[in-house]
């Protein structure tokens, strides 16, 4: 039996029956790593033993059997989030053998749900690019070709799950990071809501806009670890006090009269046609199943990467100063402490992070705060309204996830401007702070690749999110398709 | 001239950041690039705008002023470069 293959659901089925053990589940997954990961590289971290040991903790207590969420489920998690005596590298040298000291929320939240911790996944380095290009220890390849990149910056996560490495799979989303390589790799990501999961233990990348999600093999999986993930979190001042619905329960009602939004911007030139015509598809055949279809406008659509990239920056810039040499990570000597921090930081950071710092930092500098970094925050502001008023005529708005296709290694790595527009579709929803999910919806043919569709929807409503993407997932068999890995 | 090697270095100045010559020579080209880009911002009239810092519906999110355990000195000092008498050793700061 291949129980690397199974959603979350399908193996608590098998768990809650005593068809299989935690342990049994693990070793799975952990063969099927051992048989690709060699090639993928979407691990950067993996202790077998201890996945194992936890799995028989979770045999013995019990919580396979019983009815936690995720008991006896193997997850992976980036390498951004921090689990409690393993590595947390954020794929950066600065963070060379820097071991976490504490659990991030998430990460208790698994626990507590039962989850087996499996492994920490590749990313570009603090969460900076959208191929995984940027990790200092190597690009992970795309299930699907192992000459394209796997999106990012949660490459190694998306890969991960699309190759059955992981049941599933916990990512951070600050541009488009879950959704983006989601598409790519052929899984489904959400990005919820701001505020709907608290980020306590998670590297703060641009605090603003920084968001942890989900990647999943379904929708209804991604529903199961939300409920799970969800919440309140003293720790975390910009997580909301709102009830946490049971998602799951909530998939099945259907797109009766659902309205999706099509904004006009979003389907222009200099999307791919295969990836035209699938998102295309995608709607038609939401309209099929009952849904309406609204077209809407979000007039500021292009001005939204240029804001993005001034106020992630200047986040950044601010974030990042704790890697300094001083309390953890790597320490080049200097002769006194500035010396200290300019060297280690010069020769801890890769090149896109040092771009994005000095970029951020610029533009919070003294005479150019007000024509960037104010500017930035206004016209943030104008893209929020653009969505309140769509929302206003419809109840999700669909789109391309992505303009195109997992893109070549190296295609666009000297360009960075050319990688920042890739992340055209999805990064609106960071700004504007809504929830957003991305699901298969086809696949190119020449060579054969992902395609995803967008569902973004009214902050906090997560539930018609997922209910929409359900209900198109359930009526395609996208979802059910595998890369040609041996 | 945002572009001028001389300003990145003031700017890797002020972000503590050791810059190379290439390193220097690479980046003011390829900020000039992005600088241009998102110049499009002025084509916007924002004169009546309020700023947006982030997304959250909260304000002034406070807690009880209680003493609650945090991470203890031991747990803390695990990952760092130098130190010693429970404490994170620096260069000299003060003369």
């Amino acid at each position: 039996m291949s129980l690397h293959t199974l959603t979350i659901h399908g193996l608590r089925e098998k768990l809650r029956q005593g068809e299989v053990s935690a342990r049994q589940a693990t070793q799975a997954v952990l063969d099927r790593i051992q048989a690709v990961d060699g090639k993928l590289q979407a691990y950067l971290w993996l202790n077998p033993e201890d996945a194992l040991a936890q799995a028989d903790a979770i045999d013995r207590s019990g919580a396979a059997k019983n009815g936690k969420p995720l008991g006896g489920v193997p997850i992976a998690i980036k390498d951004v989030i921090n689990v409690e005596g393993q590595p947390c590298t954020c794929a950066s040298k600065i963070l060379k053998g820097y071991t976490s000291v504490y659990d991030a929320t998430v990460t208790q939240k698994l626990r507590e749900a039962g989850a087996v911790l499996l492994g920490r996944t590749n990313m570009d380095e603090f969460a900076m690019g959208s191929s995984t290009e940027n990790s200092s220890w190597g690009t992970t390849k795309n299930p699907w070709d192992l000459s394209r990149i796997p999106g990012g910056s949660s490459g190694g996560s998306g890969a991960a799950v699309a190759a059955d490495e992981a049941i599933a799979a916990l990512g951070s989303d600050t541009g488009g990071s879950i959704r983006q390589p989601a598409a790519l790799c052929g899984c489904v990501g959400l990005k919820p809501t701001y505020g709907r999961v608290s980020r306590y233990g998670l590297v703060a990348f641009a605090s603003s806009l920084d968001q942890i999600g989900t990647f999943t093999k379904d929708v209804l999986d991604s529903a199961i670890l939300l409920r799970v993930l969800s919440g309140l979190d003293p720790r975390d001042s910009t997580s909301v006090p709102r009830p946490v619905p049971d998602y799951a329960a909530a998939l099945g009602k259907g797109v009766k009269g659902l309205r999706l939004g099509l904004p006009k911007e979003y389907f222009i030139s200099g999307m791919d046609r295969e990836v035209e015509a699938a998102v295309r598809a995608a709607i038609q055949k939401l309209q099929d199943l009952g849904a309406e279809v609204v077209e809407i406008s979000l007039p500021h659509t292009d001005y939204a990467v240029a804001v993005y990239y001034l106020i992630a920056t200047a986040e950044a810039s601010a974030n990042l100063a704790r890697f300094d040499g001083v309390r953890y990570g790597a320490r080049v000597r200097g002769e006194d402490v500035i010396d200290m921090y300019g060297k280690t930081r010069g020769a801890g950071f890769g090149p896109e992070v040092k771009r994005r710092i000095i970029l951020g930092t610029y533009a919070l500098s003294a005479g150019y705060y007000d024509a960037y970094y104010l500017r930035a925050q206004k016209v943030r502001t104008l893209i929020r309204r653009d969505f309140e008023q769509a929302f206003a005529k419809c109840d999700v708005i669909v789109t391309p996830t992505s303009p195109t296709a997992a893109f070549k290694i190296g295609e666009k790595s000297d360009d960075p401007l050319q990688m920042y527009l890739s992340d055209i579709f999805t990064i609106s929803a960071n700004l504007a702070g809504v929830a957003g999910l991305s699901v298969p919806c086809g696949f190119t043919t020449h060579p054969k690749l992902p395609i995803g569709l967008q569902v973004l929807g009214k902050p906090f409503d997560e539930e018609t999110v997922l209910r929409a993407a359900y209900a198109y997932e359930q009526a395609t068999d996208w979802h059910k398709q595998r890369p040609p890995l041996s | 001239m945002p572009e001028d090697t001389s300003k990145i270095a003031y700017v890797a100045h002020l972000a503590r950041m050791e810059l190379s010559e290439a390193e220097l020579v690479k980046m003011a080209a390829q900020l000039q690039d992005i600088l241009a880009y998102v110049a499009k911002l002025n084509e916007l009239d924002v004169a009546n705008v309020e700023p947006t810092a982030h997304a959250t519906p909260l304000t002034n999110v406070l807690r009880k002023d209680e003493v609650q355990p945090s991470i203890e000195t031991a747990r803390a000092l695990r990952n760092a470069p130098e130190q010693a008498r429970d404490l994170f050793i620096v260069p000299k700061i003060v003369e």
